[in-house]
């Protein structure tokens, strides 16, 4: 019986993780998806995201959960401007290399983590809310209950919002006309183009929403984690494997991979060992690779789900 | 001249030692060496062949622990690493080639770059094999004095980059570049595009471990943090090759003298050493944004405002 309660335990902790994996997932797949660029500083910019989040919290005592609201449009308005100075005029640079957005990304990723340093020190810092360490029992609810499984409220709260999100994104994507360009210039982009749709428009707002995404999945995992300058590559690489799991730029896809590499690595964690499960990552990235290149998103484009 | 000018160069390098340079500047020059043959192996593939790799500390490690794992294990010489690196990282590649190489560009960049993340987690991990954070150390060094690593490291960089010129004018090299161009137009050709990716990539990383396992015996110490590192290992090749110029002979060697140059100086500075990975992100930007072909490949546009003003003189 402790056997199974533990497995479930590990089920459960590793879904709620992989809700949150998924929300930095569907920005890093919504930019593959339009810009053809794999944005290796999008683990940065959720540190950034968290650092005006903790400041929020230790100066103003505004809790993570809604400076949601503030670093949210923040960083969509860094997004915008970064897409406009940056990755634009380098795509019309002619050069021997063809991946020169991507390689600007590093130095944007540089450029983030090491600034954080200077100006915030490279210590480890957490917020104390006040529910940090309260929790759901299953007893509390079902007296007789065979099993006990516990929910920590942090990561419970956190997962709820990441879901809430997902569906609204969701609404905005197949609902709106900007999100229907968005999805437009994703699948095609020259007869995006030929319809009418302002690409370069496009891409400055999938590029800010996809740091919007990033920016709350840093508020959502700020309560239940700890924040310090070179976290960002940790989350870069969880989103890029999510990406490819899930089929490169495809939303639906990068929720389900989300979902996966969650239960994956908590599964790795608990059964094998912490220092493992980075490993474990990039064994189902390879595996993924390898064996299904097309990702999530090919099975449910076989099964006409849709991707 | 302009055929000879390896030669040249090749031969002030040799005479450089004898005179008398201190050991602090005889270190410098040992680093550009080792980080040119790195950026040359990186060019093969990346610049050449056009397959963007962020993943070469993985084959620069993979030298380094060959070379200290046969020291650690088998109690012989670390410098036995260099010949043996060359099977191990063979191998290594073809296995590397067969999973990642069927993959194009983004997907490839991103294979590699967890590529170099496995490994270093795996050296982290294997305590029993490797010593995991603890690293590697060998217990004496070959020698005392910087000379004959220079000389070593010397031979080697000169091997490579005739090796690279030998390669890129052969029929290889046509191949590589007819990749990098088109992928599809090669393959219609009759090009066997995965093999001759392959190919390079075998190239470019026992060039790359060759220089791992030259770093072992020259440190005398490693560890998966040091060997394995995505932004000091991986990234720093890209730039290497970036800064002097893609695809180009001279390119590794020139981004190599500029990086480790300003490295040591940016470094050496009281308050912005502790900013230097932020100065180097801005020099890549920068270098992306106005210089993409990098100081060698786009070295007229460098020129350029110089020659303008002459005409206006004259």
């Amino acid at each position: 019986m402790a056997q199974l309660e533990l497995f479930l335990q590990t089920l459960i902790s590793g879904f709620l993780l992989g809700g949150l994996y998924a929300l930095i997932a569907l920005g890093m797949a919504l930019i593959m998806g339009v810009m053809r660029v794999i944005n290796l500083a999008h683990g940065d910019f959720m540190m950034i995201a968290m650092y005006i989040a903790y400041w929020l919290f230790t100066f103003f005592g505004i809790d993570p959960y809604v400076s949601v609201l503030i670093a949210g449009p923040a960083l969509f308005l860094f997004g915008l401007a970064i897409q406009k100075y940056l990755l634009t005029p380098v795509m019309k640079v002619e050069s021997i290399l063809p991946h020169n957005q991507v390689i600007l990304t590093v130095g944007l990723a540089m450029v983030f983590s090491n600034l954080a340093t200077v100006l915030f020190t490279g210590n480890y810092r957490s917020t104390p809310v006040s529910y940090a360490s309260s929790a759901w029992y299953l007893t509390d609810y079902w007296k007789n209950s065979p099993i006990e499984l516990s929910l920590s409220m942090p990561w419970t709260i956190s997962f709820i919002i990441s879901v809430m999100i997902t569906i609204g994104l969701w609404i905005f994507l197949t609902k709106t006309d900007t999100g229907k360009s968005i999805r437009a210039t994703a699948q095609d982009l020259d007869a995006a183009l030929l319809m009418g749709v302002n690409v370069n428009w496009v891409r400055m707002v999938t590029f800010g929403i996809g740091l919007v995404l990033v920016a709350v999945a840093g508020c959502l995992f700020l309560p239940i984690y700890y924040l310090y300058p070179a976290l960002g590559k940790q989350f870069t690489n969880i989103g890029f494997v999510i990406a490819v799991i899930g089929g490169m730029g495809s939303t639906n896809g990068a929720v389900i991979g989300g979902l996966i590499l969650g239960i994956f690595e908590s599964m790795t964690a608990t059964y094998i060992g912490m220092g493992w499960a980075p490993a474990g990552r990039f064994s189902i990235f390879v595996a993924a690779l390898v064996f299904l290149p097309g990702g999530v998103a090919s099975i449910l484009k076989k099964r006409r789900l849709g991707a | 001249m302009k055929k000879f000018l390896p030669l040249i160069i090749l031969a002030i390098l040799c005479i450089l030692p004898l005179i008398g340079l201190s050991s602090y500047v005889m270190h410098i020059f040992i680093l550009v060496l080792m980080w040119s043959v790195i950026g040359m192996g990186w060019n093969i593939l990346g610049g050449y062949t056009g397959q963007v790799s962020f993943g070469h500390a993985a084959f620069f490690g993979m030298g380094a622990y060959t070379s200290g794992l046969l020291y650690q294990h088998l109690g012989i010489s670390a410098w036995w690493g260099l010949p043996v690196c060359v099977v191990i990282l063979t191998v290594l590649s073809l296995i590397i080639g067969y999973i990642c190489l069927r993959l194009r560009g983004a997907y490839f960049a991103l294979a590699t770059l967890a590529l170099g993340e496995v490994c270093r987690v795996a050296a982290e991990n294997l305590v029993g094999f490797t010593q995991g954070n603890m690293g590697i150390m060998l217990r004496e060094r070959t020698w005392v004095d910087k000379t004959w690593y220079f000389y070593v490291i010397l031979i080697i960089a000169a091997g490579a980059f005739f090796l690279i010129k030998q390669v890129m004018e052969s029929k290889l090299g046509y191949y590589f570049v007819a990749i990098r161009e088109d992928q599809d137009a090669a393959e219609s050709l009759g090009i066997n595009t995965t093999f001759y990716k392959t190919i390079s990539l075998c190239l470019s990383g026992v060039l790359t471990g060759i220089a791992g396992a030259f770093y072992m015996n020259y440190m005398g110490y490693i560890d998966p943090s040091m060997v394995f590192a995505l932004s000091e290992v991986s990234i720093a090749t890209v730039m290497v090759v970036m800064v002097g110029g893609a695809a180009t002979y001279w390119g590794p060697l020139v981004g190599a003298v500029i990086m480790v140059f300003l490295a040591e100086v940016i470094r050496s500075l009281p308050h912005i050493g502790a900013a230097h990975q932020t100065i180097f992100g801005i020099i890549l930007i920068f270098i992306i944004m106005f210089l993409p072909n990098g100081i060698v490949g786009d070295y007229r546009k460098l020129l350029k405002p110089f020659k303008s003003r002459k005409g206006a003189s004259s």
